[in-house]
């Protein structure tokens, strides 16, 4: 570790607050109303799509937009995949992509987790990856905005039946926030060398005489709102590891920085929507304390040298990074590795620019621990702040057991209803993916077969996998061949459990609070916004995320750490 | 009913917003303002396009400088990017690296091998190494090009790019762009 390192973490997060603050306050006004400057483009898509801009939904309908759109779109885009060597820009002449592939595809960018099992530059036209894959880069995340925003208004309202209308807060999403977003960071990439062409691949005839065939692209339109959709699908197999997704250090920290910004700046809408800034805050806090120390685990562990080589210098210098190199490009060494690698593991984005299966075994437990939170570390585009909601309600009702009293958040009582909702999602997370995971470790032919490491590590692959569709999340240890009939049909499963089966009792939830009367606080109200508050929360999440993984985390990751230290490797 | 007759109306109408309109557009303003770096930072000598500066690939000999082992395809196959996805524990890449360690040993016995250049990166496409893995190899690449060492280093030297606003990033050297300056330098004397 060195005092830079440390100082570009500094930078990070102070880069964040400053741009998350503004950034939130115009989200609450967007999504209040008070901003209104593309109300003529609102109103044009309107009438085309043949919705009410006025009309407000239930719960149960909100829900059932949700699900209908994303069903639609998902549809489009498997067709899309599958007809692509008929559909425009397909300069490589790709053929359709295979069925169950184009399926497991379709569910993952639909549900915003962006798994790949594929590599992009091998398989996908650059129709496909517009039209189809990015396409989803917007309209999920939006959509999880839209959720997450549902909910605060179920916080908000008092004595209503509905919470809002689906198709106005999705469009707001983008039209007000991504888009315009993305123009500018979009162009900020191509200025440090992320590439924007529709030019078929390169052919070079390098130093020494050979043939190399350069891959091209639309790459930096695609690169931005990945990042700021939490999306984390590589245009390349590399993902942001690859020099014309990622070309410098500055790009860099501009793509760590979009991670993070829209899932960090809903927190200051959230205190700013329900009128207690400080609760914003507080939740804020908890994040960032997670954030910080993922951070420093991971950091730590990837500059230890591995104690099974020799003659080799590992030590941090001026003139190298040091540390762990396996997986990690030369320009950003081991500290923006780290930080990345955190950033996407906490928020369910799940872009890579090093592989973490070639992390240390306590690295790649870190930031496979990232995602067994729950994604709630900052986490998805608004899917961040709802999950995160859910331990909100899940510690007030602790503190309220702790003294006795029926619990209060923000004016309303939390009744049997709500929490029976919150343990629904809770509990979801953890059972598709012990499930999926320990079948897949019994069946040699189909789990089994498809492992690059054996041992331990194995099981972290496996493991990761379902945490990581479950999750939305999309990283993955790489290693790992997912292009298989069994892990497309289980991941793209797992995805939309995880995305929609979660989604839904969290608006039934808020659907619940919106219909409640508002009670002014007494004394025995436990406060949503002092630091104790915030120390509570933490709790909560480490020991439900604890309880529910330690045991499967201590067969993987710290067996295979205990095992490398007295130099027992696997072949 | 009404539902999914909206919710079809609002895929097709936002895929020809987003999904086609906003990729096209700014790629006519990156080609309008940064034509190069939109296109892949192409090197091209004598009329033949001989790589991008971005994307690094197989050099081999005593006479040029090494990248760093590469996982994409069968070595800097760009397109075909990725790492080796090997965990610190693997014994195939324990074996990997000590193969390579003793190669580079035989031509500079005894001195230990920078970390980076027995290593594959993520991308398989690392256009760079470290400073410290440019000069390790700066007396091999002198030897066989019989330049005086001191010349080549110097080259190393100049090649050095600094963290990115002296803060970000790691220092790093391109390999193609020191090994065309490399042959320049031969040519000059």
């Amino acid at each position: 570790m060195t005092i830079n390192g440390w100082l570009q973490f500094a930078i990070y997060c102070v880069v964040l607050v400053a741009c998350m603050w503004p950034l939130g306050i115009y989200m609450a006004n967007v999504f209040t109303g008070k901003v209104t400057f593309l109300r003529p483009v609102e109103k044009i898509l309107y009438r085309a799509c043949g919705i009410h801009g006025g009309e407000e939904m239930t719960w149960m309908e909100y829900a059932a937009a949700i699900l209908l759109f994303s069903m639609v779109s998902l549809l489009l885009t498997y067709a899309i995949e599958r007809l692509q060597f008929i559909l425009p820009w397909n300069g490589q002449h790709f053929a359709g992509v295979a069925p169950l592939l184009a399926w497991n595809t379709a569910a993952s960018f639909t549900t915003n987790t962006n798994w790949q099992a594929y590599a992009g530059e091998a398989v996908m036209s650059y129709f496909t990856q517009m039209a189809g894959l990015a396409y989803h880069n917007f309209l999920s995340a939006s959509v999880g905005i839209a959720a997450a925003i549902a909910l605060v208004r179920g916080i908000v309202r008092r004595e209503s039946m509905t919470i809002g209308n689906f198709w106005v807060d999705t469009t707001q999403a983008w039209l007000y926030v991504l888009l315009p977003l993305c123009m500018v960071f979009a162009l900020v990439l191509v200025s440090q060398g992320v590439v924007q062409n529709l030019h078929p691949y390169t052919a070079a005839q390098t130093l020494q005489h050979q043939t190399q065939i350069i891959a091209q692209g639309p790459v930096a339109s695609q690169e931005a709102i990945k990042e700021l959709g939490t999306n984390g699908g590589g245009f390349f197999n590399a993902n942001s590891a690859h020099p014309f997704e990622n070309p410098t250090p500055f790009s860099n920290f501009i793509e760590m920085f979009l991670i993070f910004l829209i899932s960090g700046a809903l927190t200051v809408t959230l205190g700013r929507m329900t009128g207690s800034p400080g609760h914003g805050w507080a939740v804020f806090a908890c994040m960032a304390i997670l954030f910080a120390a993922g951070f420093t685990a991971v950091y730590w562990a990837e500059s230890q040298p591995n104690p099974a080589l020799h003659g080799v210098d590992q030590r941090v210098s001026s003139l190298q990074s040091g540390g762990n190199m396996e997986g990690k490009e030369t320009r950003f060494g081991v500290s923006q590795s780290a930080l990345f690698a955190t950033a996407t593991t906490d928020a369910s984005c799940g872009a890579v620019n090093s592989m973490h299966d070639s992390f240390m075994p306590l690295g790649g437990m870190t930031v496979l621990a990232n995602i067994m939170l729950g994604e709630i570390v900052f986490g998805g585009v608004g899917s961040g702040l709802y999950g995160m909601l859910i331990y909100v309600v899940l510690s007030v009702f602790i503190a309220g057991l702790m003294v006795g009293r029926t619990p209060e958040y923000l004016g309303k009582k939390i009744d049997a209803y709500d929490v029976k909702m919150t343990m629904l999602y809770v509990l979801i997370f953890p059972l598709i993916i012990l499930v999926f995971a320990a079948i897949t470790v019994l069946m040699p032919a189909w789990g089994l077969s498809s492992l690059n490491n054996s041992g331990p590590h194995g099981l972290t692959e496996i493991l990761y996998a379902y945490v990581s569709a479950a999750g939305n999340n999309g990283s993955a240890f790489a290693g790992l061949n997912a292009n298989t009939p069994w892990f497309n049909t289980t991941t793209g499963f797992t995805m939309l459990i995880g995305r929609f089966l979660m989604m839904v009792p969290m608006l039934a939830l808020a659907g619940n609070l919106a219909r409640k009367k508002s009670v002014p606080p007494s004394p025995g109200t436990f406060p949503v916004h002092t630091p104790l508050f915030t120390i509570l929360l933490t709790g909560v999440i480490l020991i439900v995320g604890a309880l529910t993984f330690f045991p499967v985390l201590s067969l993987g990751p710290i067996l295979e750490h205990l095992l490398l230290q007295h130099g027992v490797l696997f072949s | 009913m009404k539902t999914i007759a909206v919710a079809i109306r609002y895929t097709l109408i936002t895929t020809l917003i987003l999904g086609i309109g906003y990729p096209l557009l700014v790629t006519a303003l990156a080609q309008l303002g940064w034509r190069d770096k939109a296109n892949g930072q192409l090197i091209v000598r004598h009329g033949r396009v001989i790589g991008s500066a971005l994307i690094g690939q197989t050099i081999s000999g005593d006479g040029y400088f090494h990248g760093r082992p590469s996982a994409a395809g069968n070595g800097y196959d760009a397109t075909n990017s990725g790492g080796s996805n090997f965990g610190p524990a693997n014994k195939t890449l324990i074996d990997r690296i000590e193969a390579d360690v003793a190669a580079y040993q035989k031509r500079n016995p005894g001195k230990d091998v920078p970390i980076d250049l027995v290593t594959a990166s993520g991308s398989g496409l690392d256009p760079d190494i470290s400073p410290a893995a440019a000069l390790y190899q700066a007396p091999r690449v002198a030897a066989a090009r019989r330049l005086p060492q001191e010349a080549v280093v110097r080259l190393v030297e100049s090649h050095i790019e600094p963290r990115q606003f002296g803060v970000l990033g790691e220092p790093r050297v391109n390999v193609l762009r020191l090994n065309l300056d490399l042959d320049a330098l031969q040519v000059s004397r």
